[in-house]
């Protein structure tokens, strides 16, 4: 609501502002939505409000404007057909020049003095001067105590080892896209780590192993969010000291600190995430030169950097959503702008898509292609995939073996799911206990390669051996009746009208008969999917389905775990509904055949879209797998924004070297409220403009950077935070850190603006200075104590726990539910 | 004085026959032969059981919606005379003579008939012609799925009723605006818009998709009537002030209502009651009530008690103790202390009582007068059966390694000392003094040595466990979690020793009144939770469906089945209206996006009342499309071809806006018009027949043979049923 808002306004101030051609001066460039400290542009409040100064005569010439009244359209004096023109009020500047000099000497004479060029020079350099000051102070307290604790700490565990994969060239499985463990891997690597540290469980030390390169990496990334920040706050805000609290709240942020210490996907997930919107953002600010060299760097970095943060975590979804909607609406203003031709249009329209669709989607591809040619040897990710991807590694028993590729009467062979994670079909000599089903011998899954996963196919009516030289090959096609009979138990696949052991409404599946001579409920009808006639079954690349002949049941895996009698392995049913699931779904895997010529199965090779798509359905049904128990405790997303909870990233007894992850709550508090008083502040001033509420210039500047940049950041908070709560899986607080990005950035812009607004509303030029300096460095001050005070949290502790009172944190802890 | 006799009183009555014969014939189409089939239909199976439920005054818990809904059913079968007694266990199974089935039909017939009239009206009211919203109305006379559905103890007609009566009373109340605001009929409308919106949730849930839609509409509407300046600042607030009763307040109020009327109606304990608390269920008559009735309030040293889980998932049960030991060593090869197993039991039994003994005393009996608990004090559980001590320590548990062991204490292993010594923090207590109550406390319980909070794993123990779930002592720092929460639910005071029988006796205890104590609030709060949270088991189905095959009808739904003959109901939709239906969708999601690009380089292909009176059309046909079927995308529950009916209809309704809007501003001759004139005929004409053909299996009343069944067939996933004879 907010965001359309602004975007009204913006549109509004569009349209009553003249065309212009481009002016080329440095004033010209960039400078938009001014802001104006009331009355003092001149008096340094040091280096914190340098900012600001330059900016003086600006702000005055657009007061002037103002107060003359919107000007209409049709006054519009540029060159019609220009097509570099300015949009979205960005334009104070040109329009002093248009407005002409007798507007703006006006205010320039109110105004004590415009800045010279020398202080021009002397802000720009402040502003670097605090760049490198907030950069500086983000490296420092990232990279401090970086080596402590000596041991796997949280998901190191995972991670860690997803690098060492890489480096040791083993195929592994994993629920996120693979660029952010190639790049630990790839740090590792050039850090001299040899993938040998076996990354077991947390709390093993690392010894001689060297860690420190895949931390520093991840440190380093960590600590350029707090810059990225700055620089995002200062393009959205043109504000030196929201900027600046921006970056403060970040930097002595105990949560952000801690997750960028440790070997994880989060602060390469958030370092992509900041980097595509502060390029969005600078891009944004270059829309008055399109096509020229910075726009087009800045649009594609924004491209590389969606890449990026979709390649490490499908979270990297959401920026795309906001570059998306950023885009769509960028598009929307420009097709609405007549004085620009269609084609230009399209020409916009052509630069989107190239690096905002096409150029991210290459990187996307690119990293997978790499992550496959990289993983060529067969690892504990294999059973995850289907068995003819499974002959692309090096190592594995599909691997350069050759087999007979058509199925004929008297193979034997191994039955595999298709859906991930369930196994072989598998009998043995146990029967299922007394009370379920049938007495017989059971049929179940297993996961391992095993002699009890063979089955011989045979004729449903002859028990001859088909493997008698004498008879003719004959091959298995569609269609056929057949029966599967268990090489090591000589019983049939078998199913009857007796219920499942746990899904109920399916029917039993066992094994029966003896030395092969059975009933007819052992005839199974073959049947491949999409197929029409009696063609040949292919080995690994048909999709079969067994069809009981008798009940018309479909031969099918639950996925569900047996009790203890059936050694934990997974159900066997017979599915009654003949709907085409995965779960119905079979391929053939082994395959031996003496009669029959083998062939290699080089010639089976997956192309790398199949490869692609597989892996991908693969990931999201991991991570549609990952869903919590009723019992357990879980991280709520409502629990997020209030840091109900934290996590124990390493210890836990009062001996241990302990970390804590929890976000510094006097900067979350702050961010909290600031969200509900962004709301509250928005929704007057939307609903005031709405109802033709007349505002004062300053208010009007103020609510501009409020409403606009703003309503940027809270979209990004809210896309960052919500969807939480429509998925299933199983969260953990480190998923908000995204969104408090977001927020802390916000709460930077907010309170630089309520402030303002305050100290607009004071009368007395001294007290509004002193008020606006006093708000700015109490909240510097405040946070950085805090950061003082938490900083245990994130650089470790030892010591009795905070419950004890003993503890020099127990005064720290202001909720029960933090547990460090 | 008697002014008003000095005109005549008139009555001038403009009646509108289009209405009347369009009802007329809806009213036909879907009471026509309503007591046919005698037999259970499908989804009856699962209804009828509510209704006999409310007929006998009976507790349910039915997670699938809140229970407007059930109550509307279960009024016909009030005013049929019903007596609930019919058992509701097989589709196909004969009704007995006892069951109303006509009058139990009727209502989501009446609606079902009534959806053809309101189809006309809500085109007139978005300002299109008559002979488009005749059409709309023809339309829905004749969508076989519809009359199906209408015909039978459902709910889906009864909400898409709601629905559509929502979004007419807010284009009535919108129309009205223009006019004369504040009058008697814009107030009228408004209100009936809230109240619809409330019905159509309070039926089913999915109800607040097209109330959330009424509600963006209304919301766009008021902010166009803020940023109107011939309105003073009070009348826009008075506007808005208006609505917010009317769309915010009043439907809260209306659900609460259904929920009020629910549990005045059915008081008495069943067969659901045990997913409930206990609280809730001793509000109930009969069941846990009357085991409960008359024992005392306070929780004193000495009384014996049994102790609920609160979570009590998987399923409720109490805290229990039995004579066995854990395995020295368990299959993983961990050891255990070795001591008596505690675990969570979920049948009543002797084994389940626990006496609170004072750490301090010696006795097991409730001293005179008694001494209640209060939070915070330190108590010791002694098992009832065996006198051993409630005991936690650092083992780890059997089955959830991370947590401590709790068992019963026993003293041969000198190594382990005991640690009985519980904390009691009640949870829900109102100040800190407060005393531990029956039924009403929800308390946890701390251990004194480790901090560590006695809670249900949820986890069943193997055999040596007896299948029983697992109890185990979790850290307290892990946070709240309902599974650590215990009640107490029977409760008596001990008086083992004889002589002190009498003087207890005579020392009468409070009683308790549990039903009196917890408000409706409470109760209403308490069950709309649990309708949140039950699961549904097993969720696989015959003929459960995907959303993608919705749109195209590549589903379809057998519902009964003649005993005999190949007389049949199947829910299958107009095939042509469905086609038909889902191309004017994208028609018009074409146009507008054409006509909204044109707009934007200032083209203006519309006149500005033509434009606005699109979009609205298409922000509440094709939007209610929209909300109603995208969000079944994301639901992970069991979906059939029924659930797409909502989102159907206002699809049907978008079907004549786009035809009217061809023929008024794309087809530029007479003769073009004509021509397009004749195809919707043509075309009309087509789905008659259809609906002629399909007829059979709508209504079930005519055996066709196994070849006209084949012929039937025109899609290969739909599984009509033909008799093998």
């Amino acid at each position: 609501m907010l965001c359309a808002t602004s975007r009204l306004l913006a549109a509004r101030t569009a349209t009553a502002l003249p065309a212009q051609p481009r002016g080329r001066g440095p004033g010209a460039r960039c400078r938009r939505r001014e802001l104006h400290f009331p009355g003092h542009p001149e008096v340094p409040l040091g280096e914190f409000l340098a900012g600001r100064l330059a900016r003086s005569s600006v702000s005055a010439s657009r007061r002037a404007i103002l107060r003359r009244g919107r000007m209409p359209p049709a006054v519009g004096g540029g060159p019609a057909g220009s097509e570099l023109r300015p949009r979205r009020g960005r334009c104070g500047p040109q329009v002093t020049r248009a407005v002409g000099p007798d507007v703006a000497a006006e205010p320039a004479a109110r105004s004590p003095k415009r800045p010279a060029r020398g202080s021009r020079r002397f802000e720009a350099a402040g502003r670097w001067a605090l760049l490198a000051l907030v950069t500086l102070l983000s490296f420092a307290t990232r990279f401090h105590r970086l080596d402590e604790p000596p041991h796997i700490c949280w998901d190191e565990t995972h991670f860690g080892k997803m690098g060492s994969y890489y480096i040791n060239r083993t195929f592994f499985f994993d629920v996120h896209p693979p660029l952010g463990k190639m790049l630990i891997g790839l740090a590792g690597y050039l850090s001299g780590y040899d993938g040998t540290f076996l990354f077991q469980k947390p709390g093993d030390k690392y010894e001689h192993h060297n860690y420190m390169g895949m931390r520093g990496f991840c440190a380093f990334l960590g600590s350029l969010l707090v810059p990225f920040a700055y620089l995002t706050v200062l393009e959205l805000s043109r504000s030196l000291p929201a900027a600046l609290l921006s970056a403060a709240l970040l930097t002595f942020d105990t949560g952000c600190l801690t997750l960028s210490q440790y070997i994880l996907l989060d602060p390469i997930l958030m370092f992509f995430i900041m980097a595509a919107m502060l390029s969005m953002v600078k891009y944004n600010s270059c829309a008055d030169r399109p096509f020229s060299a910075p726009w087009w760097f800045w649009l594609s970095l924004t491209g590389i950097n969606l890449a990026g943060a979709l390649g490490v975590k499908f979270v990297g979804l959401f920026i795309i959503l906001q570059v998306g909607w950023n885009t769509i609406s960028d598009l929307w203003h420009l097709f609405g702008d007549l004085s620009l031709s269609v084609v230009t249009v399209g020409k916009h329209l052509t630069a989107r898509v190239l690096c905002l669709i096409v150029l991210p989607l290459t990187l996307y591809t690119a990293t997978y292609a790499v992550h496959f040619m990289v993983l060529n040897k067969s690892g504990p990710g294999d059973g995850f995939f289907s068995s003819a991807f499974q002959a692309r590694l090096s190592g594995n028993n599909l691997h350069n073996a050759s087999i007979p590729e058509h199925l004929a009467y008297g193979s034997v062979i191994t039955v595999k799911k298709l859906r991930m994670a369930i196994g072989y079909l598998h009998s043995h000599r146990h029967l299922y206990p007394e009370g379920i089903g049938a007495r017989q011998q059971q049929v179940t899954t297993y996961l391992h390669k095993d002699y009890n996963n063979l089955w011989i196919i045979k004729k449903h009516n002859t028990n001859a051996d088909p493997l008698d030289p004498s008879f003719p090959v004959e091959f298995v096609r569609h269609g056929d009746i057949i029966r599967l009979e268990h090489k090591e138990t000589s019983r049939n696949l078998h199913s009857h009208y007796h219920e499942a052991p746990l899904t109920r409404k399916h029917y039993q599946v066992t094994g029966y008969g003896i030395n092969g001579t059975g009933d007819s409920n052992d005839f199974w009808r073959i049947e491949v999917v999409n197929r029409k006639f009696g063609n040949r079954i292919k080995v690994l690349r048909s999709r079969i389905r067994l069809i009981h002949l008798v009940t018309g049941c479909v031969l099918g895996s639950s996925g569900k775990v047996l009790p203890k009698w059936g050694w934990e392995q997974l159900e066997v049913t017979c599915t009654p509904y003949l709907k085409e699931t995965l779960n119905s779904i079979w391929n053939v895997e082994d395959h031996i055949n003496p009669k029959l010529p083998n062939i290699s199965l080089d010639v089976l090779h997956p192309t790398f879209p199949e490869i692609l798509l597989e892996s991908h359905m693969v990931m999201i049904r991991g991570n549609n797998g990952l869903k919590p128990k009723d019992n357990e405790f879980t991280s709520k997303p409502w629990h997020w924004p209030i840091n109900y909870q934290g996590l124990r990233f390493s210890g836990i007894n009062d001996t241990d070297f302990r970390v804590y992850l929890l976000g510094n709550p006097v900067v979350w508090w702050l961010n909290l409220l600031s969200i509900v008083l962004y709301v509250l502040l928005g929704s007057i001033i939307a609903i005031a403009v709405q109802r033709g509420a007349h505002l004062p210039a300053e208010v009007e500047g103020l609510s501009q950077v409020l409403l606009q940049g703003g309503g940027q950041l809270l979209l990004g908070w809210m896309l960052h935070y919500f969807p939480f709560f429509l998925m299933g899986r199983i969260l953990y607080f480190h998923h908000y850190f995204p969104a408090m990005l977001f927020s802390s950035m916000l709460t930077g812009i907010l309170w630089d603006t309520v402030l303002q607004l305050c100290a607009w509303s004071l009368a007395s030029p001294f007290l509004a200075r002193g008020m606006y300096a006093a708000g700015l460095l109490s909240l510097l001050l405040g946070t950085a104590y805090s950061f003082y005070l938490f900083h245990p949290l994130a650089y470790g502790m030892v010591g009795p726990l905070a419950q004890d009172p003993r503890s020099p944190m127990a005064g720290l802890r202001w909720l029960e539910s933090w547990d460090f | 004085m008697l002014g008003f006799l000095e005109r005549p009183v008139v009555v001038t009555a403009d009646i509108n026959l289009n209405v009347v014969a369009l009802t007329a014939v809806g009213l036909l189409s879907r009471l026509w032969q309503l007591a046919y089939p005698r037999a259970v239909v499908f989804d009856e199976v699962y209804y009828g059981q509510y209704i006999s439920f409310y007929m006998k005054r009976i507790f349910f818990l039915d997670g699938s919606g809140p229970p407007f809904g059930h109550m509307l059913l279960a009024l016909g079968g009030y005013l049929g005379g019903f007596d609930g007694n019919f058992l509701w266990n097989r589709i196909g199974a004969e009704y007995s003579s006892n069951v109303p089935v006509w009058s139990l039909r009727l209502l989501p017939a009446l609606t079902g008939a009534l959806l053809v009239p309101m189809a006309y009206q809500i085109l007139l009211e978005l300002g299109f012609s008559h002979c488009a919203a005749t059409g709309a109305a023809l339309l829905i006379l004749i969508e076989n799925a519809l009359i199906t559905q209408a015909r039978l103890m459902l709910l889906e007609s009864v909400l898409i009723f709601f629905n559509l009566l929502a979004v007419l009373s807010y284009l009535k109340f919108a129309n009205s605006q223009k006019q004369r605001p504040f009058s008697l009929r814009w107030w009228f409308w408004l209100t009936l818009t809230g109240m619809a919106c409330s019905c159509a949730v309070g039926v089913k849930y999915v109800g607040v998709f097209t109330y959330l839609l009424v509600l963006a509409v209304a919301g766009v509407h008021a902010w166009h009537l803020i940023g109107d300046r011939t309105l003073s600042h009070v009348r826009v607030l008075c506007h808005l002030l208006a609505r917010a009763a009317a769309l915010l307040v009043v439907p809260a109020l209306m659900y609460l209502l259904f929920f009020y009327v629910h549990l005045t109606l059915v008081c008495r304990s069943g067969p659901h009651d045990q997913i409930m608390s206990s609280a809730f269920q001793a509000s109930l008559e009969g069941g846990l009530a009357r085991i409960t009735q008359g024992q005392p309030l306070e929780v004193a040293y000495g009384s014996q008690v049994t102790l609920k889980n609160v979570f009590g998932k998987p399923v409720p049960c109490w805290l229990h103790s039995h004579q066995s030991t854990y395995p020295m060593i368990y299959e993983n090869g961990r050891g255990s202390s070795h001591q008596q197993q505690v675990t969570c039991y979920p049948f009543k039994d002797v084994n389940n009582w626990w006496i609170v003994k004072d750490p301090g005393r010696h006795p097991l009996v409730v001293s005179n007068p008694p001494r209640p608990v209060r939070h915070g004090d330190i108590v010791q559980l002694v098992h009832g059966m065996t006198t051993r001590f409630l005991n936690t320590h650092d083992v780890a548990a059997p089955l959830s390694p991370h947590s401590q062991e709790v068992s019963c204490y026993v003293d041969y292993n000198i190594s382990m000392p005991s640690q009985n010594l519980w904390r009691l923090d009640i949870v829900n207590r109102e100040s800190d003094t407060e005393v531990w109550k029956t039924i009403l406390s929800e308390v946890r319980l701390v251990h004194v040595n480790t901090s560590a909070v006695l809670k249900l794993s949820g986890a069943h123990l193997p055999d040596w466990g007896f299948r029983q779930l697992e109890v185990v002592g979790e850290k307290l720092s892990r946070g709240y979690h309902e599974s650590m929460v215990w009640n107490v639910e029977e409760h008596r005071y001990g008086k083992s020793q004889e002589q002190k029988e009498r003087e207890l006796e005579l020392h009468s205890p409070a009683q308790m009144d549990v039903s009196r104590n917890l408000s409706f609030m409470a109760r209403f709060l308490e069950l709309q939770w649990r309708m949140l949270t039950v699961k549904s088991d097993d969720s696989e189905h015959k003929y459960s469906s995907s959303p993608l095959d919705w749109v195209t009808l590549d589903t379809s739904i057998a519902y009964w089945l003649h005993p005999r003959t190949s007389a049949q109901i199947h829910l299958l939709g107009n095939i042509v209206i469905w086609a038909s239906a889902g191309l004017a969708t994208a028609v018009y999601a074409l146009l507008f996006f054409w006509y909204l690009l044109r707009r934007r380089r200032c083209i203006r292909d519309l006149p500005e009342g033509c434009w606005l009176r699109w979009v609205l059309a298409g922000a509440l046909c094709a939007g209610g499309w929209a909300v109603n079927y995208l969000p079944f995308f994301l639901m992970e529950k069991t979906l059939f071809l029924y659930h797409y009916l909502p989102a159907l209809t206002f699809q049907i309704l978008l079907l004549p806006v786009v035809l009217q809007h061809v023929a008024d501003h794309l087809c530029r001759s007479p003769l073009l018009r004509s021509v397009f004139g004749s195809l919707v005929v043509a075309w009309y004409s087509c789905a008659c027949h259809v609906f002629n053909t399909l007829r059979p299996l709508t209504y079930g009343d005519r055996s066709l043979s196994p070849g006209e069944l084949r012929a039937l067939r025109w899609k290969d996933t739909w599984d009509i049923l033909i008799r093998k004879y």
